[in-house]
């Protein structure tokens, strides 16, 4: 895992920050915002579940609950909302709804800490489509089925929210700040007792470190994680319902981190991008109102051949690449001295 | 809270936990004993109630729409196990991925080829209309024959399990798959079978589910739900462990509807988290 972590220097980051802060230059509003900014907002609740499959192994489907928790939040207290509800100032409900969030992830962590593996999966799932039906029986709160309308989100320096432009950027900025501090957590001695948890929980625990803490905590981190992605497809939405957090949108979730990959935390932004692509494009392809038959095949098609997804291929050519140039500088690579390059994923 | 009131609304939880204990203790066998995960047990259900109600719409026999139900979610759980999750055995993720695959894929058909409305099967005059019953005087006739057909399946269950080879070969095959396998019995025709059974369940349930209250899209994921919830509570590959959760899920959903009514959904989920917090392995699972 340091291997890959290794082999995404930080020049390749920059340059891919430097093209996605040009990019709005060369393209029409649509796609940076119905393309690209959607992507990046749900790429960000994507990237929150990445972060415990790939670090923790916690293949975790409560993350478009814990998304939810944020958006419900945010549209109960938005000043804008309708029906009207508490009226806060945005300066004060987005940090409010995005620590909502976070504790909805330490409590999901806590009830799910004893389990691991598909219980973990089964038991998230069961939470995520529960909330879902909460919500939209509930109308004091949620306002059941209808939801929550017209939370536009604040200003940005004199311009709306829902500018393209001004999405575009506070999305980008959200979604880099969020991905340098997952890969700068995964450092951290609490990233790397995260990983060996992971890989051999007996053992950590033999050593001394505290098992469900850190299970709990990492599940606090990817609640936060998801919470700015709640708020941001909040704003994009205009709003909140049953829909957003129910178990279409939770698959919807799952199909951009594994198409991506769970094997690198970009995976999560890939997914997301061709995920939107092909929801965009699916009537030129096949037919709109059969978007989920073809997002599924392609879902299934990759779990398949590929269970490291669009990551995992690109690994794969890459690496039949390299060895090739190695062949041809005629240095033969024994099995035993190639093997380590393979085992890296 | 009348008396009257009391006595229904218990009825009203047991014959649900009655549906639910047949759709999931398909589930459960399948999880529990072959280890196979099946996120599509909805779907299974809904393929049961679909399938089920053509027959239905030609014939007009609530029966004939029962088999019918039953033998498509079989044959659909048996190609799952055939050509997709039988290779991946022990690749428990993987599993859950491609079901949950299958289940948005089939879900989409199933909504092109029927339509959104809600539909609903009109059960035999047997079955039909209300009996006498103690204290509240009348009650339905078919949430009556649901208990009864819970009873039917638990009891059939248990005998294909401790009382026919089959059930030895299965029971074998949850404590040492190699070792069953090294004995000459073909494991993965065990597992065909099995799986083909469990979905078999679902399908009837979802004829007898789709009888008690329409289905429609979205009834999958409910019913996947229910019996993920289910088997949570009562513990894996338990056919006891699942009736008790069955009726324990059924209950807090009654219970809730009638003391706080938008607050129901969740009783259930207290339930689920308290059990996990006290038994993660459910109330009769086996420790793992």
């Amino acid at each position: 895992m340091t291997g890959m972590i290794r082999s995404w220097p930080l020049a390749l980051t920059a340059a891919v920050i430097a093209v996605l802060v040009i990019l709005p230059l060369l393209l029409p509003n649509f796609w940076i915002a119905n393309i690209l900014g959607r992507s990046i907002a749900y790429g960000i609740i994507a990237l929150s579940l990445t972060f415990l499959a790939t670090y923790g192994g916690f293949v975790s489907l409560a993350q478009t609950m814990i998304a939810g928790v944020a958006g419900y939040t945010i549209a109960i207290l938005a000043p804008t909302a309708i029906p009207a509800g508490a009226g806060w100032s945005y300066g004060l409900a987005i940090p409010f709804a995005i620590l909502m969030a976070t504790l909805a992830g330490l409590i999901v962590g806590a009830i799910a800490v004893r389990t691991r593996g598909i219980y973990l999966l089964m038991i998230t799932l069961a939470l995520a489509v529960g909330f879902s039906l909460f919500v939209q029986s509930n109308v004091e709160l949620f306002n059941g089925y209808e939801g929550i309308r017209n939370v536009v989100g604040p200003d940005v320096f004199g311009m709306p929210f829902r500018t393209p432009l001004v999405f575009y950027y506070v999305s980008l900025a959200t979604a880099v700040l969020l991905y340098l501090g997952v890969m700068y957590l995964v450092r951290t001695p609490f990233g790397l007792v995260l990983q060996a948890l992971r890989d051999n929980s007996r053992r950590a625990a033999a050593l001394g470190y505290n098992t469900a803490l850190h299970r709990i905590a990492a599940f606090g981190a990817a609640g936060f994680i998801a919470g700015c992605g709640g708020v941001l497809t909040c704003f994009y939405n205009i709003g909140i319902s049953p829909g957003s957090v129910g178990m279409g949108a939770t698959v919807n979730i799952l199909i951009m981190s594994v198409i991506g990959g769970l094997g690198h935390p970009i995976g999560a932004f890939i997914g997301a991008l061709i995920f939107t692509l092909i929801d965009t494009f699916a009537a030129s392809i096949y037919d709109r109102d059969r978007f989920n038959t073809l997002i599924g095949l392609l879902f299934l098609v990759i779990v398949l051949a590929s269970p490291d997804g669009v990551l995992g291929i690109g690994k794969k050519l890459a690496g039949l690449f390299r060895r090739k140039e190695r062949s041809a500088e005629a240095a033969p690579v024994s099995p035993a001295q190639a093997s380590p390059a393979q085992s890296e994923h | 809270m009348t008396f009257e009131m009391f006595v229904t609304v218990m009825m009203n939880g047991l014959t649900l936990g009655a549906l639910y204990f047949i759709v999931a203790s398909g589930f459960s066998l399948i999880f529990g004993l072959m280890r196979t995960v099946n996120m599509a047990h909805g779907t299974l259900y809904l393929i049961g109630a679909y399938l089920g109600y053509s027959v239905y719409d030609l014939t007009e026999n609530w029966y004939y729409a029962i088999a019918a139900g039953m033998t498509a979610a079989a044959v659909f759980g048996a190609i799952m196990q055939v050509t997709l999750l039988g290779w991946m055995q022990g690749q428990e993720l993987r599993q859950a991925l491609v079901t949950i695959g299958l289940s948005i894929i089939v879900a989409d058909q199933l909504l092109a080829h029927y339509g959104g409305l809600s539909l609903q099967f009109f059960p035999p005059d047997a079955l039909f209309g209300a009996t006498a019953f103690p204290i509240i005087e009348r009650y339905p006739t078919f949430r009556l024959f649901q208990i009864g057909a819970a009873v039917a399946v638990g009891v059939a269950l248990w005998l294909i399990l401790n009382r026919t080879k089959l059930g030895l070969m299965i029971r074998a095959g949850v404590d040492d798959r190699e070792m069953l396998a090294a004995m000459g019995v073909r494991v993965s025709l065990v597992a065909v079978v099995v799986f083909a059974l469990g979905a078999a369940l679902a399908g009837l349930g979802g004829v007898i589910g789709g009888s008690a209250q329409p289905f429609s899209q979205g009834t999958d994921v409910r019913f996947l739900l229910t019996s993920l919830v289910v088997v949570i509570v009562g513990g894996m590959g338990s056919i006891g462990g699942t009736a008790i959760g069955a009726i324990i899920v059924g209950m807090a959903e009654q219970w809730g509807q009638a003391l706080f009514p938008t607050y129901s959904v969740i009783v259930t989920f207290v339930i689920m988290a308290a059990v996990l917090a006290v038994r993660p392995q459910g109330i009769m699972g086996r420790p793992s």
